[in-house]
């Protein structure tokens, strides 16, 4: 859940993410109603985004508040980690805004469960235009409680198309030639996978994507379920197995441990022309336009949807990542009549959705194909679009589909299985015991 | 003065005494009763008694971070204590030259904590940064290291870097110590024959008695609090390899939102910052603060 703002803060320029760190800015825009228009038709929002996304979202906002007499909106803007905080303490203390920014999963469903999220009344939100994959994870019991607002962002492999080109090598379609890609790059020299170890979430995706491949959505559903040593599914073993595998074959920067996506390092790796590949979300395709622009006007990035596992249970075009981001309403709020409004008519409109699509993003939304097709971008914007629509099953990044001291777990426990401190068993055990299964 | 105070003083005290329950007392009280609690901080809390304080004393992570935090503890005051105190007597004479080296010395106290994690783990103990290239410069390649990502060095690499923040503070103590020493006794040793050394440790040292005890008691209780270089540095990882007590507690409050049981690590470990420096100024007989300059 932290990847949304990774990527912002490389966006906003690296180090000045540091100042913002300290300070844990917050900012209000929209101006008020006069008085008299009713305090209970006023709207206040909090989101994260920066940026360009920020942009969008004011004028969005904006937008839906100059034509809405009765209504009056505004969305105040924090730094990721802070808000994490404020949130959840404004909502224990029965103060939170109206609507406010979320991922869904794991988190939202702790909200849902506190009762402090409001459900979304039947019919009152369109879901049909989305994906139906993206409305999973924020629907609970039947029931919805929240609405996309951002791009959907799948993981893939991103890959350097000049290396490929000189070493006479195709983007893989399985895991065998995904190997030997790894074994010949590394005899040639060159690390053939970057990956930022230190943040631990881009162990993740690897383990996301081989159990998904090798045992399909259930043996994770398990672990969702609560069922009896979910974690000790041959899936999870297998997997383990697989990327220490990887890891002893050098597939990986002798320094992952210590590299920082946030600073940028591991995906320089990629586009300097020192790593081969990256598995990284949808979002890292801003983060080298912004900072390696020539890099892909020259033609040099390439990408390839994670490879099938021979003879593994799952459907090869699943696919794992941050489905989107939502808007929720709260419980707490005096305003739900009017957010209800905003949400069906405020965002996730025409004018949202050519906004995102400008600025590199991909709505879930159906039907989008020839929008997406009149952009500069369009190969990529498409097969991102592509990726999402078409896969049977798009799971949500477990760290967020988990409730927090489970994901926290998951994470110390990867970082522990890719430095080889732990064999695949143990990982497995030590997770059942965490989760209590 | 009487023993008792006015009426017009207590006044005059109440302001402070009434910020104090407020933001000092009051926290620490509710710390006790929330780490008595199970709660995720938004849902309703479920009474556990002292089950966190149980969990804190077998959850194999929470026991592997109190054994962290002695080993920062007694590497820290290994490696602190000797430096500062050679520094600060060095530092204590009046030449001007000194002065200007004192400055240098010094810099790293005017840095902020934040600032100092960042730049030694982004610029010097990344594996391409100044650390690795000097190694390189001089041909100890096999020297190299990825000093963060190393498990088994990540605890040595942040040691070393708190050392690095906190000896000039300690420094300047004992610095201000050495010029408290009358210059009589050093006369008198040097018309006796002294030299530097013996000067050192028949004078210098043992009138440095009670600035050690201080500067320890800062350090051992500084310890239990090192959170800020750590956290911006490795985050408590990899794996396990950093997460010291007070970064266990932000962690399993705020991260794995388990506001109980981070409470209940939040007050062993005020309890033991406590009895620490209790036991410190019982051992050295600091609470009777008798003069050392007797006879003078």
């Amino acid at each position: 859940m932290k990847k949304l703002t990774r990527r912002d803060f490389l966006a906003a320029g690296g180090t000045a993410s540091v100042a913002a760190l300290a300070a844990g800015c917050s900012f209000g825009t929209g101006q008020q109603k006069a008085a008299g228009s009713g305090g209970s038709k006023s709207v206040t929002i909090w989101d994260i985004s920066t940026g360009d996304q920020q942009k969008l979202i004011k004028n969005t906002v904006a937008r839906f508040d100059s034509t809405h007499k009765d209504i009056s909106v505004s969305v105040q803007f924090f730094q990721n980690d802070p808000y994490k905080n404020k949130l959840r303490t404004a909502m224990g203390a029965g103060n939170p805004p109206d609507i406010f920014f979320g991922w869904g999963g794991g988190i939202l469903k702790s909200y849902v469960d506190a009762g402090k999220v409001y459900a979304l009344p039947q019919g009152s939100i369109d879901t049909n235009k989305f994906f139906p994959s993206v409305m999973r994870p924020v629907t609970f019991n039947g029931k919805v409680y929240g609405v996309p607002m951002l791009g959907t962002q799948p993981v893939l492999f991103y890959y350097n198309k000049e290396i490929f080109g000189k070493y006479n090598l195709k983007p893989p379609k399985t895991w065998s030639e995904l190997l030997s890609i790894v074994k010949t790059l590394s005899q040639k020299g060159i690390t053939p996978i970057s990956l930022a170890g230190q943040n631990k979430w881009p162990d993740l995706m690897y383990e996301e994507y081989l159990v998904n491949r090798i045992g399909g959505p259930k043996p994770f559903q398990n672990v969702l379920d609560k069922k009896p040593k979910a974690w000790s599914d041959p899936a999870f073993i297998k997997a383990n197995t697989m990327i220490q595998q990887l890891v002893s074959m050098k597939a990986f920067p002798s320094n992952f441990a210590s590299l920082n996506y946030d600073t940028g390092q591991s995906t320089q790796l990629l586009y300097t022309g020192k790593a081969a590949m990256q598995l990284m979300g949808a979002w890292d395709y801003q983060a080298i336009l912004s900072n390696a622009p020539q890099f892909i006007k020259s033609g040099k990035l390439g990408w390839f949807p994670f490879p099938k596992v021979e003879g593994g249970k799952g459907n090869p075009q699943n696919v794992a990542g941050n489905l989107t981001n939502y808007y929720s309403v709260t419980q707490a709020s005096k305003a739900k009549k009017a957010a209800v409004t905003f949400l069906s008519k405020g965002i996730m409109n025409d004018y949202e959705i050519n906004g995102l699509i400008k600025i590199g993003l991909v709505p879930p939304v159906k039907g989008i194909q020839s929008k997406l097709k009149q952009q500069k971008d369009s190969d990529w914007l498409l097969f991102v679009y592509d990726l999402a629509q078409n896969a049977p099953y798009y799971d949500l990044s477990w760290d967020q589909a988990l409730p927090a001291r489970a994901a926290q777990a998951l994470l110390t426990n990867l970082d522990l299985l890719f430095l080889k401190k732990i064999t695949p068993q143990q990982f497995s055990k030590n997770m059942n015991k965490a989760m209590g299964l | 003065m009487s023993g008792r105070l006015s009426w017009s003083i207590s006044l005059m005290l109440l302001p402070a005494v009434a910020f104090f329950v407020v933001f000092a007392l009051g926290p620490m009280i509710a710390a006790v009763y929330i780490s008595l609690l199970d709660w995720n901080g938004i849902s309703t809390p479920h009474w556990v008694g002292f089950g966190n304080w149980a969990k804190a004393f077998t959850d194999s992570v929470t026991l592997h971070s109190i054994f962290l935090t002695v080993q920062v503890m007694v590497l820290s005051w290994i490696v602190q204590t000797p430096i500062s105190l050679l520094l600060g007597v060095f530092l204590a004479g009046r030449q001007r030259y000194r002065a200007l080296l004192g400055v240098f010395y010094f810099l790293p106290l005017l840095f902020s904590a934040v600032a100092i994690g960042l730049i030694w783990a982004s610029s010097m103990l990344s594996a391409n940064g100044a650390l690795n290239s000097l190694l390189q410069a001089i041909g100890a390649s096999s020297l190299t290291n990825d000093w963060l990502g190393n498990p088994n060095i990540a605890l040595y690499a942040v040691i070393a870097v708190i050392a690095w923040q906190f000896i000039p503070f300690h420094t300047l103590l004992y610095q201000a110590g050495t010029r408290q020493i009358p210059q009589v006794l050093y006369e008198a040793a040097r018309i006796d024959g002294a030299g530097t050394l013996q000067q050192f440790f028949y004078i210098t040292l043992p009138q440095l008695k009670y600035t050690v005890v201080t500067s320890t008691i800062l350090m051992l209780t500084g310890s239990l609090t090192y959170f800020d270089v750590i956290y911006v540095m490795t985050g408590g990882g990899p794996g396990y390899a950093t997460r010291t007590l007070p970064l266990q507690m932000y962690i399993t409050a705020f991260q794995d939102a388990q506001i109980g049981y981070g409470s209940a690590i939040a007050v062993i470990l005020a309890v033991v910052g406590v009895l620490l420096s209790l036991i410190m100024i019982r051992l050295t007989g600091f609470g009777r603060m008798e003069s050392q300059a007797e006879g003078l």
